[in-house]
């Protein structure tokens, strides 16, 4: 506890550098620009960044990402609110209660309340790491690799089974990822693996070209292909401020949406989306007046963008630790922590303390500059709204190539890069979630490493990867996971006659 | 029968993602280097694995699909579902990204990445003459300087680095 204390002071010593700062303000202004720009999210954008980062140091890197991630949280809520439709999933709730609110005229309080509630949110968020971070690594610091494999195919059965409406779409992107990252020499033996006789291929697909194909070259050519020719209509709005009354509402669901948007932010199991929404049925539930819920109750604005905030903060606790990536921007993240060579997991917080530690201030130091830069700056973030589309695709296609190019200097990655998004477009064509895919090229390799070091370790016993009590635990966790459809089934056949319209 | 086909282009994918496992098992059963003592699954057994993964899903999918299953095309905000896929724009834009791949050793990227700004933005729709390519040049020109210059990236010049060098 005092142990964290003093490593967190020096973290704040180390991010209130000029250098640092100025990564962070960085961050922040892009994430928030992101957030509000429609069809780049976080985790588009962090990958874009990738390429670029080869030039910072890694501390830099992830300040850099940091600020990024909680800006684009900021930034997504002003779109839902000013304009129906949400820059991000994780504002999808964002738009039920702060549209209306903006169309009666309240969108400065609606914008306000979101505002302090992503703030509130991210501050207790990066408490909850400060507090619980250090104490998972602290327990999980002996795990070995049977512990690791177990770990990562969590990671890979959670995000499969457990997002998306169809497990069969989701298990093939899931085999698709894992299949590009096979691509390349073995790194045990040095056989080629799907290479094809290809020289280029030996090398294996970067990571970086794959997140950058999947989620910004897929990304334009599918928005390309379906492009909205007409525009909805901005709400002009004016400087966020909030009455008394309005903070009467507001102070409680303020308070209660970081707990439920951590908890549910650090596990498996949506992230933001899942949080947000939790966060409102529980507003709604709580509320004295639920008749305005739809209509633009203040209160569904504030408790579920201070979840959304403090989600990313649970993310990024859990990807910090665990080195298990709950979120895409969490994988992409994971991607650029494997570029730099540390290891995220339980011994990052011994190995990289300096690093974690900054990082972690710098989560503070963010949250601060979002909420002084984004009260007054909401008119100005308003209008980059109107940003004509095609400039806003043919850029996002500009920097995916530039980014590509970087990677290796040859012209021959951008033909990957174009094959890639196509990949990347079929899937959002055909429903298949791009998450798991991006999980497993990035965590498909290590999870083999990770197996075949155990067997090596065991002289081939299968048993070893059952032989600790975390291993066990999480092979639990997962059969409980890909059980749950059959478990409910069963208990909807029990209570169907009494509830014909659940869901 | 071709409406019907249609109706189920999803089977197109799940052919792909046979074809694909067949691949990945076909050249994991072809690899010559055995497990050994001290690698007891060797290189082969998990791209087997995936492969076998891949083409048990790929049966799946066509079930689901031929029961009736169908997978949800994603929404987004600059995103309209009901309008058909605009296949002209997405060759247009594949196009745009290959004549820059082979543009780039010939004219450097100030130029090329000219023409992949302005010529996605003409795919897109946008027809305004002197505002595109500017727009187009000046993004160009402005990352080549900063990825050059302050980030330390090489990115070719072309013929115009006399004039700029």
């Amino acid at each position: 506890m005092i142990d964290s204390l003093n490593s967190l002071m020096g973290g704040f010593a180390a991010a209130l550098t000029p250098g640092n700062l100025l990564f962070a303000a960085i961050g922040v202004l892009l994430g928030t620009a992101i957030g509000v720009l429609p069809g780049i999210g976080p985790a588009m954008a962090v990958a874009l960044l990738l390429p670029v980062t080869y030039a910072f140091d890694p501390t830099g890197a992830f300040i850099l990402f940091a600020g990024i991630y909680f800006g684009a949280m900021f930034g997504g809520s002003t779109t839902s609110i000013l304009l129906n439709t949400p820059g991000e999933s994780a504002s999808v709730i964002a738009a039920i209660e702060g549209n209306p609110m903006a169309r009666q005229g309240r969108g400065a309080q609606a914008l306000a309340a979101a505002a302090i509630g992503h703030f509130i949110g991210g501050i207790v968020g990066a408490v909850g790491i400060v507090l619980l971070a250090p104490l998972v690594a602290s327990v999980a610091v002996d795990i070995g690799a049977p512990d690791y494999f177990a770990i990562m195919v969590l990671a890979f059965v959670a995000v499969t089974a457990v997002l998306g409406t169809s497990r069969v779409r989701g298990f093939a992107a899931l085999a698709i990822g894992l299949t590009i990252g096979l691509v390349g020499l073995d790194p045990i033996s040095g056989q080629a693996r799907l290479t094809f006789g290809v020289p280029q291929l030996a090398d294996g697909i970067d990571v970086i070209i794959v997140a950058v194909g999947l989620f910004a070259v897929g990304e334009a050519l599918w928005v390309a292909a379906h492009l909205r020719r007409t525009q909805d209509e901005v709400i002009p709005v004016g400087r966020p401020w909030l009455s008394r009354e309005d903070l009467a509402h507001t102070w409680k669901p303020w308070l209660r949406g970081p707990f439920i948007g951590f908890t549910f932010g650090s596990i498996p199991a949506g992230g933001a989306e899942m949080s947000t929404f939790m966060s409102y049925v529980t507003e709604r539930k709580l509320s004295k007046r639920p008749e305005l819920f739809g209509k633009g109750a203040i209160e569904g604005v504030a408790g579920p963008e201070a979840a959304a905030s403090a989600s990313s903060a649970g993310t990024l606790s859990t990807m910090l630790t665990l080195g298990l990536p709950t979120t895409a921007i969490a994988a992409v993240m994971l991607a650029a922590f494997q570029q730099f060579g540390i290891q995220p997991g339980p011994l990052l917080f011994v190995n990289e303390a300096d690093l974690v530690w900054t990082l972690i201030a710098s989560l503070f130091i963010g949250l601060v500059l979002l909420l002084v830069l984004n009260l007054p700056l909401a008119p100005v973030w308003a209008k980059l709204l109107q940003i004509p589309r095609p400039y806003l695709y043919a850029g996002i296609l500009f920097f995916a190539c530039v980014g590509a190019y970087a990677v290796s200097g040859q012209p021959v990655d951008l033909i990957v890069l174009l094959v890639i998004g196509g990949i990347g477009f079929l899937m959002r064509r055909y429903g298949l979630p791009v998450l798991p895919a991006i999980i497993g090229v990035i965590l498909g390799p290590d999870a083999e490493l990770q197996l075949r070091r155990a067997l090596q370790i065991a002289d081939g016993d299968w048993s070893t990867l059952v032989s600790t009590p975390l291993s066990i635990v999480v092979y639990l966790v997962i059969a409980v996971l890909l059980l749950l459809p059959v478990i409910r089934r069963a208990l909807r056949r029990d209570t169907d006659e009494r509830e014909p319209a659940a869901r | 029968m071709t409406v019907w086909l249609r109706e189920r282009s999803e089977l197109g994918v799940s052919a792909l993602l046979l074809l694909v496992g067949l691949v990945v098992v076909v050249d994991s059963l072809l690899g010559s280097v055995a497990a050994t003592s001290s690698d007891p699954l060797g290189p082969h057994a998990v791209p087997l694995l995936v492969g076998a993964l891949l083409v048990l899903l790929a049966v799946l999918l066509a079930r689901d699909v031929l029961s009736g299953g169908h997978g949800e095309a994603e929404g987004g905000e600059d995103v309209d579902l009901t309008v058909p896929a605009d296949k002209r724009t997405v060759l247009l834009l594949a196009g745009v990204l290959v004549a820059t791949a082979a543009a780039i050793p010939v004219l450097g990227w100030p130029l090329a990445g000219t023409g992949l700004f302005w010529g996605a933005t003409y795919a897109l729709g946008s027809r305004s003459v002197p505002r595109d390519p500017l727009i187009a040049a000046g993004v160009s020109l402005t990352t080549w300087i900063l990825f050059d210059t302050l980030l330390g990236v090489d990115l070719p010049g072309g013929p115009l680095m006399g004039v700029f060098g």
